[in-house]
Formats: structure tokens, C-alpha cells, sequence
């Protein structure tokens, strides 16, 4: 089973003559443990189609399958609770990492935990092992403002991670990082990807980083123009 | 975890200093309900110290408190012979201003029988008046001491006790004399006005032809006797029998058509009704507009603080929160503000309402009612703040 399925996904914003067309026909798979970057110029469609896969944004046409449950088919599958979804099988990093800032780096991590209604010393538990396994267990108490680049992008991984999601992505997750950072991080979502078996999806126009993933999918003005394989491969 | 809690905590300046200006606020607003409890209390509070069951007054007036009244004195005489009648005590009482240490000293004169009851209440130093001239019992808040003298009218008059604090329903402290040392304040004119109408009433009286020296003498003594009478008082308190039907004996009082009888319920009902019911009013109103400004700082503050966390609401939602936790973390600050600035709005009045120049009287019906009001305003005050995070889209949160 697929992690995702995208069939013919469309998204069009607005109506008539002002309707922009931000995504057509976009089909793929992804298998659980692969690590898929989405490459292309800004305002290419990479980040319409990650948020229609994030259930953020309602897809115009097409069909979505996360985990084997279809989420979208021409428009949201009307009985499926996208929150629910989204807490249960979906994780979400970001370029500016997003980190609550009234929250310490263990409680940020444990919101995620709570939310999705875990009880609070399991959610204790939890954070702190997935920061301890993130190399910070020292910073486990501090506050966003007291933690550099890098160790914010590692406590939003470990929120992203909590729920154990069968999916996750991330938004130019090494945007904001110098290059030893952004490898770093790179480095650690492959080897997330392995050892949680979860599919990640990462939106990229950071070249540099290429080399880390399984799948390379290009999109240009909405469309998914070419797809390389880690072994060369390209299919246009 | 309780995000509302977490918040606060971060940021526990900007909190704590908005819930002080607002406490401020309801500072204000306690302590115009005390100043109203205060004006009602002041205004009954001779009414009932004196424990009287029918005030008799002049007819036609709301008196003696609501407006002048004067009535004879010997007509108490009349009324305790009225049956149903247990006791009666005359009062005389004026306000008086004069200037003590360079300031003006205001304060309640009431003259009262020695023999009645209308006293001053306990007395907590010196002793009670004794003598029937010249001597006087100050309420403790008139800050005089006992053996001090005081000049008023024609005469001197010493301290010789202080009561517990009582009041005129005007707010100035009480001080009492006998009757005779009141009417004589009250009503003896000046000895220059005095000598001026003696020779007006002799000449008027001289230049009338048609009567004889002797009968123009005899009618000069007369009409001077009665310009300078002063048995005059303001009120005669009627106390009643037991198991006396007190309509009935409002009746036959009233039935001498020169006077009017008031029961203490009437009295108590011209007086707060009356009285103060265009300072009830007022402050009323000002109570009612501080409470509407409350609500659109409070409301001001949650919408403020929910467009600073716009992207940590976009978060929560795309990590798949419930909208009930976002509404809760809004509602709780805002219940969390109002609930310290009510606290920090109390302990202020509760700190310094002794020293404000009128009395200030704190029920605690008032303060609960204060306090739901207060909860409720910023219930509805958050409404903004929830609207305005119900509307914010999960994909806000992406993006640098």
C-alpha cells in the first residue's frame, strides 16, 4: 500500500476569467520510507500541491489517498474528519520552524501529543525520548527564543514525528539554515524516513540538497514536468 | 496542557500590567457601588439610630430630613396623650459650617431631649451630655478631642464625649446638645437684629392712635415675646405602644391639620428613594460606562493578543487541533485578566476606602454581582478574539 496516491490532482483558485490554475493533473505515488523532494522555480505549484496533500488546501479535481484512506475525490471525501486526519497520520515541518514561543522545546513536542489525546506523562514521556533521540536532551526546558536555527528545526521534526504520522512534510525545511544545518536536518529525515517507515515529502528549491532523496519530482507552472530517481533515472 | 496558563506565564509583564489598569478600572467601579451603599447608609443612618416608628413633621412637607420643618415644641405634649403612643422625643437639628484651625469645620447639630431618646449613639470616650446648657458629644470622625470648647451662636460649648461615628444624611459627621442649647443656636437671633426689631415693633405699635399708651406697651411685650420665642423644633419622634396599630395612629396625629405624620418605612423611603435618587442615578451611570469601557479594553486586549499568536494558532490548527482548545486558550486569558484585575480592583478599595471623604459601604451582594458582570463582559469580550482565531486558516502557518 501507498503511503500517498495523487491522481490527475487539479487545484484552481477563483472563479470565471480571474481563476488561476495552480495545479493540473498531478499524478504520483509515494511508498512508506521513501523521501520525495517537490522542485521548482516559486510560484511553480509546490507548495499548492503539498497543502492539498496536507489537507489544508481543497482540491478542485482529482483524488487523494493517504494511507489507503481517500481524502479527496473531486473535492474532500465529505466523511472524513480532515483535523482527526491530519493529528493522526500527518506531520508537518516548516521553513520557520513554527515553534509555539510561549512553550518550552519538551512542551512544544507535547502539545502535538496532547492534542491528538494523549495523556500528559505519556506525552512527557514520549517528547522527551524523541528529543533525547534528537540530540536535545540539554534543551529539553528552554524556550524557542534560547534555541539556535538548528535546534529549532530539530524540536519541529520531533513534533512532526510524535504521533508516529504515516506522511510527513515539510515546507523548505532548510530554508532558514546555513549549509551545515540544512544537512544536518537533510541527514535526519532519511534516516527518519527509514526507521519510522513514514513517506516524506519535501518541498524544495534548495539544489543542494537533491542528492538526499529517493524521488525528485519537478513542477513547472503547475505541472509535474519530470521525475529523477536517486539512480539517474528521469521520466519526463 | 493549559495553553491559556502557558501564555500567560511567557509573557506575565505585559499580563500582570494590563490586569492592573484594568483592576484600576474596576477599582473604580467597586467603588462607586460603596459610595452608593455609602449615600444610603449616610442618609439613614440617623433615621436609624433613633429607632422611631412615626416621624410628626409640618404639614405639607417630606420632613425633616428631605425638607425644612417646623413645628411647635409644646405639641408633643399632644401627641403622647394620642393613644397607641409609647414615647416622644422632640429633635431640632441644623447644619453648621464654622472655621476651625483656618478650614471650614462642617457638621450635623442635633438637639435633643435629655429626657427623650434621638442621643448620640455609644459613646467610646468622656461621657454623654449632663448638664442642660453648654456641652456637646462629637462623632469620633469630627476629630475633636474631648475637653475642647467650640463657639457657636452666643455661646461656648465644651466636649465632653465622642460617640461612635454617625452621620447626617448629607455625609457631615453628627454632633449633639440638649434641645434648649439647639433651639437657642437654631432660632435666637443676633442681639443687634434682636435690638433692631424691638424698635421696629415699638414704633409700628406706637403710631397705631386708636389704642392707649398702656394697651400700645402691653401689645409691644406681646408681639416681642412671640418674634423671639424659640420653642421650636424640626420633628417629635413617636415610639410606639406594643401591639399599637401604627396607621391608625398616624391617623389621629394627622388628624390636627398642621401636621403631618410620617412612618419610619415613608421616612426611610423619602429619604433613599428621594434623597439620593439622583446621585443613584448618576453613579450608576458611570458604573454602567466604566463596565462598557472594561469590555472594550478587555475585548480590545484578547483581539490584540490573538493577532500576535495568528501563527501559532495557524500551527495548532494545522497539527490538527481542536477548535476547542483555541477557544479555550482565548477564553481563559480573557476570564484569567478579568478575574486578577477584579482581585487587584478589590484589594485597592479594600486598602484605602477609609480614607475617602465619604463613606464607602462594600456588600458583599454587590461585590458577587460586580464579579459575575466582570466574568460575563469578558465571556463576551472574547468573542472577538474567537471569531477572529475561528477564522484564521491552517495555512497561514506555512510559509517564512
Amino acid at each position: 500500500m501507498y503511503a500517498i496516491e495523487v491522481d490527475k490532482l487539479t487545484k484552481i483558485y477563483g472563479k470565471g476569467e480571474t481563476s488561476v490554475t495552480a495545479l493540473q493533473d498531478a499524478s504520483f505515488t509515494v511508498r512508506p520510507g521513501e523521501l520525495v523532494a517537490i522542485l521548482g522555480p516559486s510560484g511553480s505549484g509546490k507548495t499548492t500541491l503539498l497543502t492539498c496533500i496536507g489537507l489544508i488546501n481543497e482540491p478542485t479535481h482529482g483524488r487523494v489517498v493517504i494511507d489507503g484512506t481517500t481524502v479527496a475525490d473531486g473535492g474532500w471525501n465529505g466523511g472524513i474528519d480532515l483535523k482527526r486526519m491530519r493529528r493522526e497520520k500527518l506531520g508537518f515541518i516548516f521553513q520557520a520552524h513554527n515553534l509555539i514561543p510561549f512553550l518550552t522545546a519538551r512542551e512544544n513536542v507535547m502539545v502535538a501529543l496532547e492534542i491528538n489525546g494523549l495523556a500528559r506523562n505519556d506525552a512527557k514521556k514520549r517528547s522527551t525520548e524523541l528529543l533525547n533521540a534528537l540530540n536535545l536532551g540539554h534543551r529539553m526546558n528552554n524556550y524557542p527564543t534560547a534555541l539556535s536555527g538548528g535546534e529549532s528545526q530539530r524540536v519541529a521534526i520531533a513534533r512532526a514525528l510524535a504521533n508516529r504520522p504515516r506522511v510527513i512534510l515539510a515546507d523548505e525545511p532548510t530554508a532558514a539554515l546555513d549549509t551545515e544545518n540544512g544537512k544536518n536536518v537533510m541527514d535526519l529525515l532519511k534516516k527518519l524516513a527509514v526507521e519510522n517507515n513514514s513517506a516524506i515529502m519535501v518541498v524544495t528549491h534548495d539544489h543542494r540538497m537533491v542528492e538526499n532523496f529517493d524521488r525528485i519530482l519537478e513542477v513547472s507552472d503547475g505541472r509535474i514536468c519530470a521525475e529523477k530517481t536517486s539512480h539517474g533515472g528521469t521520466k519526463v | 496542557m493549559n495553553l491559556a496558563i502557558r501564555d500567560i506565564r511567557y509573557h506575565r509583564g505585559r499580563f500582570v500590567l494590563t490586569s492592573i489598569g484594568l483592576g484600576l478600572l474596576l477599582g473604580v467601579v467597586i467603588s462607586m457601588g460603596g459610595i452608593y451603599r455609602g449615600l444610603i447608609a449616610d442618609a439613614l443612618a440617623i433615621l436609624n439610630a433613633n429607632k422611631a416608628d412615626i416621624w410628626v413633621v409640618q404639614q405639607g412637607t417630606n420632613g425633616p430630613f428631605a425638607e425644612s420643618s417646623r413645628i411647635p415644641e409644646e405639641i408633643r405634649y399632644r401627641i403622647a396623650a394620642v393613644p397607641g403612643v409609647a414615647a416622644v422625643s422632640p429633635l431640632a437639628f441644623q447644619t453648621i459650617q464654622i472655621e476651625r484651625s483656618g478650614k471650614p469645620f462642617r457638621f450635623f447639630l442635633v438637639g435633643y431631649d435629655l429626657n427623650g431618646f434621638g442621643g448620640p449613639p455609644a459613646i467610646i470616650a468622656g461621657r454623654n451630655i449632663g448638664r442642660k446648657h453648654y456641652e456637646m458629644v462629637v462623632a469620633k470622625s469630627m476629630k475633636v478631642d474631648v475637653g475642647e470648647k467650640l463657639r457657636l451662636g452666643h455661646n461656648e460649648y465644651t466636649i465632653v464625649g465622642i460617640s461612635e461615628n454617625i452621620v447626617s444624611s448629607g455625609g457631615d459627621p453628627a454632633a449633639y446638645v440638649t434641645l434648649a442649647d439647639a433651639q437657642e443656636i437654631q432660632f435666637r437671633k443676633s442681639n443687634h437684629a434682636i435690638r433692631n426689631e424691638r424698635a421696629k415693633t415699638g414704633a409700628s405699635v406706637a403710631g397705631n392712635k386708636s389704642i392707649s399708651p398702656q394697651q400700645s406697651e402691653l401689645l409691644k411685650q406681646n408681639i416681642i415675646a412671640t418674634n423671639e420665642a424659640i420653642h421650636t423644633v424640626n420633628t417629635v419622634m413617636v415610639r410606639l405602644a406594643p401591639g399599637a396599630d401604627l396607621p391608625e395612629v398616624q391617623g389621629m396625629i394627622g388628624r390636627w391639620n398642621h401636621l403631618r405624620a410620617i412612618s419610619d418605612a415613608e421616612q426611610t423611603a423619602i429619604l433613599a428613594k428621594g434623597m439620593i435618587e439622583k446621585a443613584r442615578m448618576q453613579l450608576g451611570l458611570f458604573r454602567v460606562i466604566l463596565l462598557i469601557i472594561s469590555g472594550v479594553i478587555i475585548s480590545l486586549i484578547i483581539y490584540t493578543s490573538t493577532l500576535d499568536k495568528i501563527r501559532v494558532i495557524a500551527t495548532l490548527k494545522l497539527i490538527g487541533s481542536q477548535n476547542r482548545v483555541i477557544i479555550g486558550m482565548i477564553l481563559q486569558q480573557s476570564l484569567l485578566m478579568g478575574i486578577l484585575a477584579y482581585g487587584i480592583g478589590y484589594l485597592l478599595i479594600l486598602l484605602t476606602y477609609e480614607k475617602f471623604p465619604r463613606r464607602i459601604v462594600l456588600e458583599a451582594f454587590d461585590l458577587q454581582s460586580l464579579f459575575v458582570i466582570v466574568m460575563a463582559i469578558c465571556v463576551i469580550s472574547s468573542f472577538v478574539g474567537i471569531r477572529k482565531a475561528l477564522k484564521i486558516e491552517p495555512a497561514e502557518a506555512l510559509g517564512g
